[in-house]
């Protein structure tokens, strides 16, 4: 919290010296050892942590496989199977890379919902959540981009069908697509810029993660009450109490990682995917990632024009909808309560949104006919009427639990509930 | 030992123990990282090359490429030899054979310099000039074996370094002759 | 509060039941292919323990010499990686040195070849994707280097859920074997166009321009194995996967020393995070 003074007091002369010129040592110890954190944070709030340990996983694998791939269409799946087959340890950092892309949206997934749970966009926080919001939209960028360089056939055909959604777009969608693929159709060129953008997408979503950090620092944490801090009890020092928390909770995370990179590498990946590309074999489905899956069931849903708006149009809008709708959430949640704990039905439509979003999720690998348009139809029905009917509604209807006044007195009148819990059951 | 002692002893024993672990497995999932940058299976797999030389004649050099660079193989002619065999050690710049066949410090009279016994005639060698590693033009120079253009180093027809800057013989590499006619560079 | 859950967790399982029921009417809808789904064997390199048979991979070998690499190239693997299934440096060699492969130019400008090193790669039966289109009926006969990967029939929910738990990742192999098993006549009233042959495991369509390439006997097998198609199929199978993940024992090793030091670190963690937050109410 930049509005609490410093604490830090260098011990040794170098210190002073240093703290009087770069005074960087007092920016860490203020920010990831003295920041005052709430006492009753679960580990749902370790995600934050745990995301910025998968950046920089992606970025340091990242690094070294780009030390043997070569972004050319003539040569590209090969030099990726030449990592797999012949590089020392290439298999391994290939399959962590690949693996931490998936895990990487794993723990972003987690890390929103938790944010959407305990209401920690609403008022201060409206910017620290915009800026997660972006650097949502900028990992899907470099993911979608890091698919196409290995160039498969999913890679080539997923990059052809995501660059057509912006044909869609009136009078100047053609001429965005050729910008984007430096040609009539994906090929060597649009492979090479990709590479290109793949490589500098991971840099600006670390600034964003700066700021986003700052943000979070100037307003401090959420917690689960919802309730701010008001006094000294109610926090505890960021090092140790957070910060072994959080290491804890990433073991526990690298541990199903690795499971993943150990023993099942290939199960969130796609077949197709290790043959070469081909650009006059179409896959018989072409399916993205798992984790863009539900907003593919979203684009897929619009199969009807809505008055001047076609189809393809409103599929298009749709799923970029489904994304944009997230920034403004701050001003859609109309409650006085910030978390989901006292708003019994706030927490229901929450979980059925939870539900919804995997279920778009499994819906996007079905193909799009039959039943399967039909449920993708509701689905998304609910997924938009969630942010946009019922946050604002609810907010005004819904009769919230009492509050306790401060987050110490929740913490100690859950724990009197679970002494006085145990002493009766010694007693009865 | 009293009970607060006792633990404040475990607890340390408990972050020393943590603490090791962690360092234990941050240096295991760095190696990865450094492994990946040295030569791959492909590169490795050539790091020796096998190479026919049943048509290289006397007077013929033959120049393959091993590890990136070329080597020599040339089939000297008597004259050739009889040349190299001519100069006294005295006379030579670098009086080591540089022959990785034989040892470090042996002499660099023109059968340490060749393939040894009964192969007198052939001589294998880097063709990287001990200077600053251009590669030197054969038969060529003051003293008839190679001459390096880039700062006018002169080889004799055993390969030594004999006038210009190069401070040592060409390289003879690890080889051997798998067959009259085979020889097996690295 | 707490009758609340109850009634959530009742209305969960309700709509996961429905969710099951609807996969099963869309699985029942959507009648694609392959007809019938692959038979799963037992392979040595399934499991956390998993280890390639090096006899198996050796025959398999011997049926894609044999066999396959009249119209399939294995273009990814190279001669010196055979190491893996056994065989020394010589046998490496002099099994390269049969195959001419494609070198040059030469001080003439002119290509030639040679027999191959171990440094070289398998060469492939035809120069090009046209000619070998050319001389099988239109059909590109697909490089088998990374076959074993690319094929895989989808497994539907919720299988899919418990293969991570049973670590079930042999779906190639196991499709590999069901296809080479499962020609059969086409039935009554089934068409197949010309020039193909009916298989109800084949990935793509009814039938492909594949004939069975397998039969009982037609490959010699000098360590006693039983010479019949479904050993064959078994073992180049398992010569396939290997071809398409050579590291795969290395893979598991390590991913036991790692899965085992994590779950030790993590349980050295969870004490010292419960030590250092033993006098703070949460």
């Amino acid at each position: 919290m930049s509005g609490g003074h410093s604490t830090y007091t260098p011990k040794t002369g170098v210190g002073r010296w240093m703290d009087a010129r770069l005074p960087l040592p007092r920016l860490v110890y203020d920010s990831f050892v003295a920041y005052p954190v709430p006492r009753n944070l679960n580990y749902a709030y370790t995600f934050g942590g745990i995301l910025s340990l998968m950046l920089a996983v992606q970025i340091v694998t990242g690094i070294v496989l780009a030390m043997h791939y070569a972004a050319n269409t003539g040569v590209a799946f090969t030099s990726v199977e030449q990592i797999m087959r012949d590089v020392n340890s290439g298999w391994l950092l290939r399959y962590m890379h690949a693996n931490g892309a998936s895990f990487f949206f794993i723990a972003v997934y987690i890390h929103i919902m938790r944010g959407l749970y305990y209401g920690s966009y609403k008022a201060p926080r409206e910017m620290l959540w915009i800026l997660g919001c972006v650097i949502y939209l900028l990992m899907m960028a470099t993911a979608f981009m890091g698919y196409v360089l290995p160039w498969g056939q999913m890679s080539f055909w997923g990059a052809t069908v995501i660059t057509g959604f912006f044909t869609a777009i009136p009078v100047v969608g053609d001429w965005i697509q050729q910008l984007l693929l430096g040609g009539f159709a994906v090929d060597n060129p649009t492979l090479n810029r990709f590479f290109s953008l793949h490589y500098l997408l991971p840099f600006m979503i670390a600034g964003v993660v700066v700021l986003h950090v700052w943000a979070l620092h100037v307003t401090g944490q959420t917690n689960p009450t919802g309730i701010e801090v008001k006094q000294k009890t109610d926090t505890v020092a960021f090092t140790p109490y957070a910060t072994i928390k959080d290491a804890l909770a990433m073991v526990v995370f690298l541990l199903v990682f690795a499971y993943f990179i150990f023993y099942i590498p290939n199960f969130l990946g796609h077949p197709d995917n290790y043959t070469e590309a081909n650009a006059l074999v179409t896959p018989a489905h072409i399916v993205p990632e798992w984790y863009f899956l539900p907003f593919y069931a979203i684009l897929r849903a619009i199969t009807f024009n809505i008055g001047p708006i076609d189809s393809k149009l409103g599929g298009v809008l749709a799923m970029f909808g489904a994304i944009a709708v997230l920034f403004v959430v701050p001003w859609l949640d109309t409650s006085k309560v910030r978390s989901a704990v006292y708003r019994p039905w706030y927490k229901l439509f929450f979980w059925l949104f939870v539900i919804d979003s995997v279920f778009l999720g499994w819906l996007g690998s079905r193909p799009a006919e039959g039943l399967y348009v039909a449920l993708a139809q509701g689905a998304t029905l609910y997924y938009f009427a969630f942010f946009i009917i019922i946050m604002p509604v609810l907010g005004l209807i819904e009769t919230p639990r009492r509050l306790p006044n401060s987050i110490t007195e929740a913490v100690l009148e859950k724990n009197k509930a679970g002494a006085n819990a145990a002493a009766q059951t010694t007693q009865g | 030992m009293s009970a607060t002692d006792s633990q404040h002893t475990r607890r340390d024993f408990l972050y020393v123990a943590t603490g090791t672990a962690g360092a234990v497995g941050l240096a295991g999932a760095v190696w990865p990282f450094i492994d990946q940058m040295q030569p791959d299976a492909s590169t490795r797999a050539l790091a020796s090359i096998q190479v026919d030389v049943s048509a290289v004649e006397p007077g013929m050099s033959l120049t393959v490429k091993w590890r990136g660079r070329p080597v020599f193989i040339r089939n000297r002619t008597e004259a050739e030899i009889e040349q190299a065999r001519q100069v006294p050690l005295s006379e030579l710049k670098d009086p080591v054979a540089r022959n990785q066949n034989l040892n470090a410090d042996a002499p660099a009279d023109d059968l340490s310099r060749s393939a040894g016994e009964g192969k007198e005639n052939w001589l294998v060698m880097l063709g990287v000039c001990t200077h600053l590693g251009c590669v030197p033009l054969g038969q060529a120079g003051d003293f008839g074996g190679w001459f390096c253009p880039c700062h006018g180093s002169h080889y004799d027809t055993a390969g030594r370094i004999r006038k210009g800057p190069a401070p040592e013989n060409l390289l003879v590499p690890t080889f051997s002759f798998v067959s009259d006619t085979v020889i097996q560079v690295g | 509060m707490r009758k609340g859950i109850m009634s959530m967790n009742t209305f969960i399982r309700t709509l996961a039941a429905l969710g099951v029921g609807l996969s099963l009417a869309g699985a029942a809808g959507a009648a694609e292919f392959p007809h019938e789904k692959p038979v799963e064997q037992n392979w040595s390199f399934a499991g956390p323990f998993g280890h390639y048979d090096k006899g198996q991979l050796q025959r398999g070998l011997k049926i894609y010499r044999e066999v396959c690499s009249s119209c399939h190239s294995l273009s990814r693997v190279a001669f010196r990686t055979l190491s893996d299934l056994g065989y020394d440096e010589g046998q490496v060699r002099a099994l390269a040195a049969e195959y001419e492969v494609e070198d040059g130019p030469n001080d003439d400008g002119d290509m030639f070849t040679r027999p191959a090193t171990p440094s070289d790669y398998f060469p492939a039966p035809f120069a090009n994707a046209q000619q070998a289109a050319a001389s099988n009926n239109g059909a590109v006969p697909p490089d088998l280097s990374l076959i074993a990967k690319a094929r895989a029939v989808e497994r539907g929910f919720p299988t899919f859920v418990f293969d991570i738990f049973t670590q079930y990742a042999e779906g190639g192999p196991d499709y590999i074997y069901s296809l080479l098993t499962g020609y059969e006549e086409a039935p009554e009233g089934v068409q197949v166009p010309e020039g193909t042959y009916y298989n109800p495991h084949f990935i793509a369509s009814n039938s492909l321009a594949m004939a069975q390439p397998l039969t009982d006997g037609q490959v010699t097998y000098d360590d006693g194995s039983p010479e019949t198609l479904d050993q064959y199929s078994r073992d180049i199978s398992a010569f396939l996967m290997w071809a398409a993940e050579p590291h795969l024992e290395a893979r598991k090793s390590t991913g036991f020393v790692v899965m085992v030091f994590l779950v030790l670190f993590a349980g050295l963690m969870f004490l010292t995070k419960r030590k250092v937050w033993k006098d703070i109410a949460h």
